[in-house]
């Protein structure tokens, strides 16, 4: 992004100081995020990025790279691999951070995953517990990290818009909605015990649309499941449910081409694609205009109960 | 499915529009059950900012009569909310206009989330005050509007809501608009931050002057409560004001490349500018502003930047980079309003961690000047000064801090970056009061140069206390070992330096005499430990003495003994007098 963001508010004296530059709201989320990366990478010993694939990462990864130019980004990545991913979003990320000249760090939960768990053998929550929430406390753990960066944001889910952009874990990694830190201006508090962490998220200020337009401001690269395009799926009632690795059809059932993209990146099992026509960022953002369902309406795991995603955070989930 | 037909919808035209719009965060506030949450939920309702699974995961739920949305479930996320009924926690809440875009703090009402509200309001560019017409000003209210003023929040919203229950009567209107006003006026006074109000009358529950103009109220003619936020002066990043840039970090990738990343807090900055870096005082000019985007030939606040100066100068992060002809005060000496927000009080002498801008310093709470009275035992509108030998959790007062190293800060009022800090207990890491500066004590630059540790020579006395916080001395403790232990610990835990002597019987060899008197010179608090089988302890320093049992404070109590024995007051530097 250039100089040109910097509007004045009257365009005439070219050769006069801006009276009043005027910065838009991309450029000070933007500011607000590079400044949390900076702090964050300054304060704490041993920070990593949750590197997700989705959208947000791709985001977030973009703005560790403007943060600490011309130096490399100066923290490691990590990706919590559920066995479950599409195929394209691991080819994606192996050369995101190849081009990035990141460290990439992958965890799983292999103990669970040989057991062949799977949502439809348990329950979506506790296949989640395993396979994201355990894995993301082991990986943490095994790599002695206590500062983690997250991409979530406040508009995404109700008990996401309660959260800090220091969000403090205790030594299991959970988090207690009720008794945060009170966090003022831009003064964030780092200080931690040995065995506790904080979850950072950058992106806190940020809205789905803010994303997609930065997407499309910046060429920012992102995975091409989010593009419509023919794809084979399964009908399932409403839902539009991708074949992968796991697909376990039900008697009768046969797959579909139909023109779908997918809104949000997850487990395969658990993500459902959503009938478009977009298939260039422009498109998206139309598109995302004339949405009438918040975008995590296709996840299958934030609706189990009411407040599902409040206690998976409890219990250690991002 | 799209419905919008791409051929219809330019994308240039459409981020040119996006790229106009600016960005306006506001804070609400107000008492318990004023209707806060509902307000909100109907704000996102009506500009079509919630979507329709969401708006169908709470139909039917709530406490609203049969047929009507409860809007307050749209923002109270926490299950402890939902069930029962108030806001416990701040929700962030995002919508735009066609105009501007809006981040809200939707705060909590209940007097023990106070804390909270200060938190919503830190980063806000205007606050809703929330006022129930029935019930008028309320003890709550007051509060709410203070800690806005107090936290620089320069425009007020006044909504006096549930007009549909008061038959829409304008008499009702207006006479809580006449007490209001009259109350802002005694806050500005106070606080020294005046707010500009503005009163408008709504119903958050039918909808009344939220996004659609009311019939019920021709009276008011007045704009909607989302007509004045489109149009309210947005976030004043004041472009004219004097450069500030708190250096985050130092990059250096290379031998050819040393920048400082940082976030401008307030003013502009340009290739060539002179600069200041504080506290140390030294000089540059800006060579290049660095960004991965390109070099930038202007970059105001609040942009992050990374700046290349023209020399070789020592700048690390904490250090302030400032226009040289607008300097920053260097100080070790501030006087700052506190909101204390743990449920620790506030204990006067003991060490803080003081977060300020990109550093954090040890300080000492030296004296609290008054604490300010705005609870309900307050006679009627009246912000009381009481002295004060502490603050409580939700408290406010005014005190002098003292810091073991000098930084460099403006008054809040003027620049409310470099005029805030936090403290934080270094015991449990509780973020423990926000601060605003009042007022700071300058020191000449080269006595911050001299204390910022560009000193050579044998290291004094003033030196070894900003270092540890304190002076060195013997203490003699006299009683059982899990007791002394406790000492130790507490002394421990507070930052001191200690050095643990166990003497066998009261007549202690003279090699450890000697020890322990070296020791002390030499700046550390020395525990001279003589057991004995008594229940109870004794510590003395010189003629002060104390006895110690098993259920004793021990924390607040060895602070007191420190502070009287003159241990946590700075020895004056013999070069120069303050």
């Amino acid at each position: 992004m250039s100089v040109l963001d910097i509007l004045p508010e009257s365009s005439s004296q070219p050769n006069a100081l801006p009276s009043a530059p005027r910065l838009s709201h991309l450029r000070q989320l933007e500011a607000e995020s590079i400044h949390i990366l900076r702090e964050v990478a300054s304060e704490f010993e041993r920070p990593v990025m949750l590197y997700s694939i989705g959208k947000d990462s791709s985001v977030m990864l973009r703005l560790a790279q403007k943060a600490f130019f011309p130096a490399p980004i100066p923290f490691p990545l990590l990706h919590i691999d559920t066995g479950f991913k599409f195929r394209e979003m691991i080819e994606f990320r192996d050369r995101m951070a190849r081009e990035v000249g990141a460290e990439l760090h992958v965890w799983r939960n292999e103990p669970a995953i040989a057991a062949g768990t799977n949502p439809i053998a348990l329950d979506t929550k506790r296949c989640c517990g395993l396979l994201k929430t355990q894995a993301l406390l082991d990986g943490l753990r095994h790599h002695n990290f206590d500062a983690a960066f997250g991409g979530a944001r406040r508009d995404e889910e109700k008990s996401r818009a309660k959260e800090r952009i220091y969000s403090f874990r205790d030594g299991a990694g959970q988090w207690d909605p009720k008794n945060q830190r009170p966090e003022l201006w831009n003064l964030y508090n780092a200080r931690i015990h040995p065995g506790e962490s904080i979850r950072v998220f950058p992106l806190s200020n940020w809205t789905e649309m803010d994303v997609w337009q930065y997407i499309h401001e910046e060429n920012i690269p992102v995975v091409d499941l989010y593009f419509a395009k023919e794809r084979p799926m399964y009908l399932r009632g409403e839902a539009l449910l991708p074949i992968e690795q796991s697909f376990v059809a039900l008697p009768g059932e046969q797959p579909q081409m139909v023109k779908c993209r997918l809104r949000s990146l997850g487990c395969s099992p658990c993500t459902g694609a959503i009938r478009s026509d977009a298939a260039t960022i422009p498109e998206i953002i139309a598109e995302l205009l004339s949405f009438r369902s918040s975008e995590r309406a296709n996840r299958v795991i934030d609706h189990d109960q009411e407040g599902s995603m409040e206690l998976k955070k409890r219990e250690g989930y991002f | 499915m799209t419905t919008l037909a791409e051929n219809t919808f330019s994308i240039d035209d459409f981020m040119a529009g996006e790229r106009r719009k600016d960005l306006l965060r506001f804070s609400t506030a107000g008492s318990v059950d004023d209707g806060k949450s509902t307000l909100i939920g109907r704000l996102l309702y009506d500009t079509q900012s919630v979507y329709e699974d969401q708006v169908r995961s709470i139909e039917g739920k709530g406490t609203t009569a049969p047929g009507q949305i409860d809007f307050a479930l749209l923002t109270d996320g926490l299950r402890a909310e939902r069930e029962q009924g108030i806001t416990i926690d701040v929700a962030y809440r995002y919508f735009s206009t066609a105009r501007r875009k809006f981040i809200i703090a939707d705060t909590p009402g209940h007097e023990q989330y106070t804390r909270n509200m200060a938190t919503g309001s830190s980063t806000a560019d205007a606050t809703i005050v929330l006022i129930d017409a029935r019930k008028g000003v309320l003890p709550q209210s007051r509060r709410h509007a203070y800690i806005a003023s107090l936290l620089g929040v320069r425009q007020m919203l006044v909504a006096v809501n549930k007009m549909d229950l008061v038959d829409y009567s304008k008499e009702r209107f207006c006479s809580i608009q006449a007490d209001f006003s009259a109350l802002l006026d005694q806050i500005a006074a106070d606080t020294g931050n005046p707010v500009q109000p503005y009163f408008l009358p709504v119903s958050a529950l039918i909808g009344d002057n939220v996004v659609h103009r009311s019939a019920a109220m021709v009276w008011y003619t007045g704009p909607s409560l989302i007509d004045l936020l489109e149009s309210l002066p947005a976030a004043r990043h004041d472009h004219a004001a004097p450069l500030r840039f708190a250096v985050q970090r130092v990059l250096r990738p290379d031998a050819s490349f040393r920048g400082f990343a940082g976030q401008i807090a307030s003013g502009s900055v340009r290739p060539g500018d002179a600069i200041t870096a504080l506290p140390s005082g030294r000089i540059a000019r800006v060579a290049r502003i660095s960004t991965f985007d390109g070099d930038l030939d202007l970059a105001t606040a609040p942009l992050s930047v990374t700046l290349v100066l023209d020399r070789e100068i020592d700048v690390s992060r904490g250090d302030l980079i400032v226009s040289a002809e607008a300097q920053a005060t260097v100080t070790t000496d501030l006087e700052a309003s506190l909101v204390w927000m743990d449920v620790h009080d506030l204990i006067p002498d003991r060490r803080y961690l003081l977060k300020h801008a990109s550093h954090v310093v040890p300080a000492t709470i030296t004296s609290l000047r008054h604490r300010v009275l705005l609870d309900s035992d307050t006679p009627a509108q009246s912000l009381v000064h009481t002295p004060a030998a502490t603050l409580s959790l939700n408290q406010i007062g005014v005190a002098a801090l003292r810091l073991l190293r000098p930084i460099a800060v403006d008054s809040y009022r003027d620049h409310r970056l470099t005029g805030a800090f936090i403290l934080i207990d270094p015991a449990t890491n509780a973020t423990v009061a926000a601060g605003m500066i009042r007022s700071a004590q300058p020191i000449p630059a080269a006595l911050a140069a001299h204390l910022h540790g560009a000193n050579s020579g044998p290291v004094s006395a003033r030196e070894r206390f900003l270092r540890w916080g304190h002076r060195g001395a013997i203490l003699t403790l006299t009683g059982p070992s899990a007791l002394a232990d406790r000492v130790e610990r507490a002394l421990f835990q507070e930052g001191m330096v200690t050095l643990r002597l166990n003497a066998h019987g009261p007549a202690t060899d003279s090699a450890s005499d000697s020890l322990a008197a070296q020791a002390a010179a030499s700046g550390l608090l020395v525990l001279l430990h003589a057991e004995t089988d008594s229940d109870a302890l004794s510590v003395s320093i010189g003629n002060h003495s104390i006895t110690f049992s098993d259920e004793d404070a021990f924390t607040r109590r060895l602070h007191t003994l420190l502070a009287d024995s003159g241990l946590l007051h700075q020895p004056r530097s013999p070069e120069y007098e303050i």
